[in-house]
């Protein structure tokens, strides 16, 4: 019995009138959790009612607890009849279940009717008593935090990052029970929401227990999603990433990024300790620090450490142990020492039976070499479940596709897949598994405790920023046709001349001009079916549809002379007679990689003179569009002499780094090579119409307007100086098709249409803001029936600085670094080290490090204690490094006036409501996340049976959408937070039925709540200076 | 094929200044659109007209929804559904609330009822303002005159804390209430020439000095009625007039007081009876109901109209009152001293406002 809650409900405002007569309401409340109610007094006539009732008090499990949401409903008191419910809020306790989260609930929340939608507001407390229980078969798994950032949360650090959780719990639809066929559609659509927070709070309540299991504490990149798969139930899925976090202390964060930013001070020091001896100080790892500072990629390895590793060569020997034997000049340096190490970390993730990871950005040092990008996908049919009830069939069916997965990873020399998403897609009986991830190798470092000591030191050399983009698979053996050059930096390790991947474009990478949106969009027609034939007809067309948006994202990337993708996302959705493909990434110019060649039209018919001539205006377009990309997105890259070493096909080919495979209910998997026969890569066959077609549809994608960025990963490279303005919208857009016999072309002409337009109606509307980058752009399409296509867009618009010289200096800095990282290999990487520990003992620890020069998994556990000690030193860390602060303060790349101006004012006068941010970003721009208050997941339905009243479907999908923002603005608030991060929209599903005046919506929405400070206020509080300092720093010069 | 549904919600509400004004002047999503067409905004942004077209819809759409806060502006910073910052709330109440003068001076004095509503296409037509921009307008002074009826305390200051409205524009509302609730006739041909601004600044005047709330500031609709007592005691005034021997004495004063100061003074002298009993029955009148309303309309016949085809300047009828004002004070017999700086003082600085060269 380890709980008690308590409630309160304190007043409301703003409510409607639900007697006509009097014009006022006379309301009182029920709470209700589990099956405990409690009742308020009635409070007559107001519509603003004082109820200030007694603390009602639930005893409950802390299962129930994580499991059950506390539900409030708000009532109008009718002598005569039966009370009308007013609205409802449901209030999830899970973030008071965490003892670093939130302490108590407090605040205004909106009143909720599914037909009505918000009806005033209601003032309510909540609190809980945890009892702690030491019972170890309990069944609950309070305090694990849950984040749906897919990164390590930026006030912790990874100690251990475990791997891969998932839980899937099924329930009948209360939409298809027979009792909806006598219920209102409120009690139906309430029935509904209630069941979901259940089940999410079942899922994560489960998820949590494997987390425990692992010996983690959290959850991050925890992703959960919804399949309504009508008759057959009601899915509940989530993934996540089970991880050990440790809090830094401000003070702590402080001295790493001091030290990070500023290495030569930190240099001096560790010369200064070499030699000296240091018993007894334990030996900590230099803590990954979950700020992206820009300035990590400075660390390269030490002298005294490459001497000891040839660390130089720990890529290349990197080759995976199930490929076929080393080849190449791999591994000829490598020592057997190397191999056992390899073969560790190897161990360490195949014991694992899913070595996935969801999270798409790293600690440093973390990912070693990317793949590729392996995916899977099946078609099943849902009214072949055999025992619907159970989620036995639908774990085989991810199970299933997760074994492919691996065995893709497998086959591109890779032992972990990271930047792992699952997703579904469901049209009657027919459902869609994808699946996604990238392939990659990552250290050990944070996947495996035990005492591994001393041998695994090697892991730690932090590779060269290039390391990443060095080919983890073996060259001789490559699993896939492919022209493999020098790395461009380094010039030691072979690199592709395409990249492909679903994570964000990592700290380190050395980017050339800045990125943007490439989005690859696809329609093909489908003949109505039913049942296996329906699901034959779909997984037949699957590989082509994935091979023409695989095509097209490649042309579209040398169209902007651009080499890699980043946080590529391929959305395969349904529908009766049609499917859709959109693939979206951010294209990118990664230093390392070779310059992309330009894109050659070939004609067929090479007599016709007019025809010729038309290809070599196309020719002349296509070139021009180039060079005009180059110079948008400053692609400079410096001169390489192109050096094409050991291809073993002799042809240049086009080369895919896509795996995929397809397999429909009866388990047939299907692979597919994905390159153009012996075609050049690069030479488009003009041999018939669609071809033309294809080439047009290349050339119409409108650039983004002056002033504007776009990208769908986390930050744009080549943008640092970030402004406070934050603007996060939704957008949906609704096409109807009215001519049913649309060709393919038509209809991929219709959704690029649409597509384009929403964008540039987009640019339009936030124009003001300009200039500024569309961040974490997130299309969602669907066919929510026959002749609909459905695309729904979430994203955050971020202003950015124009000021040149800041932005100058910053691309020379970023030079210098690279020059830095290439060039001189001797350059430490120890800062990381000491300054976690030169503040307590300098020249101690400096030593210990030179010795032992990385992380020990062993010494790992002791680092917590570590951060006490280091809280207590605080002090010291704060006088050492106050000297480079007014260096520090000139680096910042935000404006302070500007800033300050574009603030959010928290108690602004004559208003008492929080100002909430949200944005689908990890972080917030010019300020600092002092507190995760826990996860928001909220799911929502909107009916109406008066659409033509409500403004139509737009009237009332526009009041929906501001609908959910403002609850989760609420929720956010009564936690005591101020923003929402990693903010995400899973689901909208709209219906309507405009002839019978109805439409319902669900919508599903997901984040992260958050404290923040403004780096200013943190600059104006004297005792917190430090720390506003050092933020200020992460973000500017670091040298 | 057509775009069935399309919607834009940002975290911060977006609303263009530009188009808010457009939908505030009544027009359609369409006419909108061209005006926003020909205002540039395409090509200074590479828009299509399809864009322009889905923005427009979309703020009006925004507009409709937060009309409902706006017509209870408290409400609007409470209110959780849009996150709107401060300045631009205020912004909004602002213009929400802003009216053209051409509109205000067609129902200023008039009966905010059903019947003047119905009335407003003619309005409409008369001024150019698009029917639904009459309608929000007289709503307005619907509603803020239907909140501050049953209010105590002063006017100017209920309207500013109830509606939020900045101070020139709430003495503006609260003259559009006076004007309403004592139906000062505004409308008569001779009254045209006036702008509402001159008669905001004679209902400044009046409420300041004429209401109940100019002597007791607790009184519910203090500062909408005129102070009964006073009007009774005005009817004192008329010994001015009537008799003969202080009517003479005052000519005098007056005369002694502007010889040699002014151009118009034969003039002056000759109509000095006239305009003195117009003044003094304006006065006595004003127990009247009826003749409360004529106020204005009064003041024009009786004082405006006769100085001005003398051609008196503005610093001659100012010098003119000025010693009128008092000269009074000095006659031995008249002792209603009281009574006629409180009258004196708003006749004076209302004829002055009213008296356009």
């Amino acid at each position: 019995m380890p709980g008690k809650l308590k409630a309160k409900v304190v007043a409301g405002r703003h409510l409607p009138v639900m007697d006509r007569a009097s014009d006022l309401t006379d309301a009182f409340v029920e709470v209700k959790f589990g099956t405990t109610t409690f009742k308020t007094d009635v409070c007559p006539k107001s519509l603003n009612p004082q109820w200030n009732s007694e603390w009602f008090k639930f005893e409950v499990d802390d299962e129930d607890l994580q499991d059950e949401p506390l539900q409030i409903t708000v009532l109008d008191h009718d002598t005569y009849s039966a009370n009308d419910a007013i609205g409802k809020v449901y209030i999830d306790i899970d973030p008071l279940l965490c003892s670093e989260a939130a302490t108590v609930i407090s605040g205004w929340f909106p009143i909720y009717d599914t037909i009505h939608g918000i009806r005033g507001e209601i003032n309510v407390l909540v609190k809980v008593d945890l009892f702690n229980d030491l019972n170890r078969f309990r069944q609950s798994s309070c305090g694990v935090k849950f984040f749906c950032t897919t990164s390590i949360p930026r006030c912790f650090r990874a100690v251990l990052i475990h791997g891969f959780v998932e839980e899937l719990v099924v329930n009948e639809d209360p939409e298809y029970q027979w009792i909806d066929r006598i219920r209102t559609p409120r009690a139906s659509n309430e029935a509904r929401q209630r069941l979901i927070s259940l089940m999410s709070g079942e899922l994560q309540r489960k998820i949590g227990l494997k987390v425990l299991e692992m010996g983690g504490n959290a959850v991050v990149g925890y992703l959960q999603c919804f399949d309504l798969e009508g008759e057959s139930g009601l899915v509940v899925r989530a993934i996540g990433t089970a991880c050990t976090l440790d809090k830094i202390s401000s003070t702590y964060t402080a001295a790493i990024v001091q030290n990070l930013s500023n290495s030569s001070p930190s240099k001096d020091m560790k010369e200064a300790g070499f030699g000296e001896e240091a018993p007894g100080v334990p030996l900590s790892s230099g803590p990954p620090t979950p700020l992206r500072a820009q300035t990590f990629s400075s660390f390269s390895p030490s002298k005294s450490y490459s001497r000891q590793s040839s660390s130089s060569d720990t890529e290349l020997s990197l080759t995976p142990k199930t490929g076929m034997g080393s080849g190449g000049s791999a591994g000829k340096e490598a020592g057997p020492l190397k191999a056992l190490l390899r073969q560790q970390t190897q161990s360490a993730l195949e014991q694992r039976e899913f070595p996935f990871f969801t999270l798409t950005g790293f600690p440093p040092a973390f990912l070693l070499h990317v793949g590729g990008v392996v995916s899977a996908r099946s078609v099943k049919l849902l009214d072949r479940i055999h025992n619907p009830d159970e989620p036995e069939t639908r774990d085989a069916w991810w199970e299933e596709l997760r074994q492919e997965i691996k065995s893709h990873a497998k086959a591109l020399g890779c032992h972990a897949v990271v930047g792992y998403s699952e997703s579904t897609s469901i049209c009657e009986e027919v459902c869609i598994l994808s699946a996604s991830g990238t392939a990659a190798i990552l250290s050990s470092r944070f996947v495996q405790d035990g005492a591994l000591d001393t041998d695994h030191r090697f892991e730690d050399v932090a590779p060269p920023a290039c390391g990443f983009c060095h080919i983890p698979y073996d060259e001789l053996n490559m699993p896939f046709p492919a022209q493999l050059t020098y790395c461009h930096c380094c010039r030691r390790h072979k690199v592709p001349d395409v990249l492909f991947t679903t994570i964000d474009v990592p700290t380190e990478a050395n980017v050339t001009g800045k990125g943007c949106l490439i989005q690859a969009r696809l329609c093909r027609t489908k003949k109505k079916g039913q049942g296996e034939g329906n699901a034959t007809a779909i997984s037949n067309l699957l590989p082509f549809l994935e091979y023409e948006l695989h095509t097209q994202l490649l042309n579209k990337l040398k169209l902007r002379g651009m080499n890699a993708l980043f946080g590529l996302r391929v959305q395969i959705s349904v529908g009766d007679t049609m499917l859709l493909g959109l693939a979206s990434a951010t294209g990118v110019y990664l230093t390392a990689l070779p310059s992309p060649g330009g894109i050659q039209i070939a004609g067929k018919t090479p007599n016709d003179i007019t025809y010729e001539q038309h290809i070599s205006n196309m020719q002349k377009k296509i070139n021009d569009t180039i060079a005009k990309n180059k110079e948008l997105y400053e692609i400079n890259p410096p001169e390489f002499v192109e050096e094409v070493i050991g291809s073993p096909i002799p042809e240049p080919r086009q080369r895919s780094r896509l795996f995929r495979s397809h397999s429909e209910s009866s388990d047939e998997v299907l692979e597919l090579d994905l390159s153009h026969g012996k075609k050049d890569a690069f030479v488009l066959e003009i041999d018939d119409t669609d071809a033309i077609e294809d080439i047009h549809s290349l050339l119409t994608d409108a650039p983004t307007p002056p002033g504007f960025y776009s990208c769908n990963t986390e930050i744009m490279p080549g943008i640092y100086n970030w402004t406070s303005g934050l603007q996060m919208f939704t957008s949906v857009r609704v096409f109807r098709l009215s001519n049913a016999n649309l060709t393919n072309q038509g209809l991929n002409k219709i959704f690029n249409d649409l597509c384009e337009n929403l964008l540039k109606s987009l640019y339009f509307k936030l124009r003001s803001m300009v200039p500024c980058c569309l961040c974490h752009v997130n299309f969602i399409v669907a066919v929510p029936e026959d002749e609909l296509i459905q695309v729904a867009v979430t994203a955050v618009a971020m202003s950015f600085d124009k000021d040149q010289s800041q932005e100058n200096g910053r691309q020379s800095g970023d030079k210098t670094l690279m020059k830095a990282i290439t060039e001189n290999e001797e350059q430490l990487q120890f800062p990381l080290e000491l300054s976690a520990e030169s503040p307590s003992n300098p020249l101690s620890c400096a030593k210990g490090l030179s010795e032992v020069s990385g992380p020990l998994p062993s010494a790992r556990d002791r680092c917590s204690s570590w951060i006490e000690q280091l809280r207590l030193k605080a002090h010291t860390i704060r006088r050492g490094s106050i000297k480079t602060m007014s260096s520090l303060e000139k680096a910042s790349p935000v404006p302070e006036g500007r800033s300050r101006s574009l603030r959010s004012n928290r108690s602004c006068p004559g208003s008492s409501i929080t100002v909430v941010k949200m944005t689908p970003l990890s972080f917030i721009p010019g300020a600092k996340i002092i507190k995760y208050l826990g996860i928001i997941n909220m799911f929502f339905i909107r009916e109406t049976t008066s659409l033509r009243e409500e403004g139509g479907v737009s009237g009332f999908l526009h009041s929906f959408i501001a609908e959910v923002f403002a609850m989760v603005r609420a929720h956010v608030a009564a936690l005591g937070g101020n923003a929402v991060v990693s903010y995400s929209m899973k689901e909208c599903v709209f219906m309507e039925n405009p002839n019978k005046n109805q439409a319902q919506c669900l919508i599903n929405v997901s984040g992260d709540a958050v404290i923040f400070i403004r780096e200013s206020e943190l600059e104006a509080t004297p005792s917190q200076t430090q720390s506003g300092n050092v933020q200020t720093s992460s973000n500017g010069e670091g040298t | 094929m057509s775009v069935e549904l399309d919607v834009f919600v940002g975290n911060t509400t977006i609303m263009d200044k530009e188009v808010y004004q457009l939908w505030l002047n009544g027009y359609t999503v369409n006419d909108a659109v061209k005006v926003r067409m020909e205002g540039g905004v395409m090509e200074e942004c590479e828009a299509s007209a399809e864009v322009l077209l889905s923005d427009t819809m979309d703020q009006f759409r925004t507009f409709q929804m937060c009309e409902r806060l706006l017509q209870n502006p408290a409400k609007l910073a409470n209110q959780l559904l849009f996150q709107i910052p401060p300045d631009r709330q205020a912004m909004l109440i602002e213009r929400y609330y802003a009216f053209a003068d051409a509109f205000v001076r067609e129902v200023l004095g008039k009966k905010l009822s059903k019947g003047t509503k119905k009335d407003l296409d003619d309005v409409s037509a008369k001024t150019g303002i698009t029917l639904k921009s009459c309608r929000r307008q007289f709503d307005n002074f619907k509603r803020v005159f239907k909140v501050v009826e049953e209010l105590k305390g002063p006017l100017v200051e209920n309207i500013r804390q109830h509606f939020l409205l900045p101070d020139q524009l709430a003495r503006d509302y609260a003259a559009i209430v006076f004007f309403a609730n004592n139906r000062f006739e505004t409308g008569k041909k001779k009254l045209q020439y006036l702008t509402f601004q001159d008669f905001a600044f004679c209902a400044g005047q009046l409420i300041n000095n004429w209401t109940v709330g100019a002597v007791d500031n607790m009184v519910e609709d203090m500062d909408v009625d005129l102070d009964k007592e006073f009007l009774q005691d005005l009817k004192d005034l008329k010994i001015l007039i009537a008799d003969k021997d202080l009517l003479d004495q005052h000519k005098s004063l007056v005369c002694v007081a502007l010889r040699g100061k002014t151009k118009v003074f034969n003039e002056m002298e000759t109509n000095f009876k006239n305009l003195s009993r117009g003044l003094v029955n304006i006065a006595a009148k004003l127990t009247n109901p009826k003749d409360v309303r004529d106020f204005f309309i009064d003041l024009v016949e009786k004082f405006i109209e006769p100085c001005k085809s003398d051609r008196w300047t503005a610093t001659d009828v100012n010098l003119y009152l000025t010693h009128y004002t008092n000269s009074a004070h000095i006659l031995d017999s008249f002792k209603y001293q009281t009574v006629w700086t409180r009258y004196m003082g708003v006749i004076k600085s209302c004829i002055l406002r009213m008296y356009h060269e």
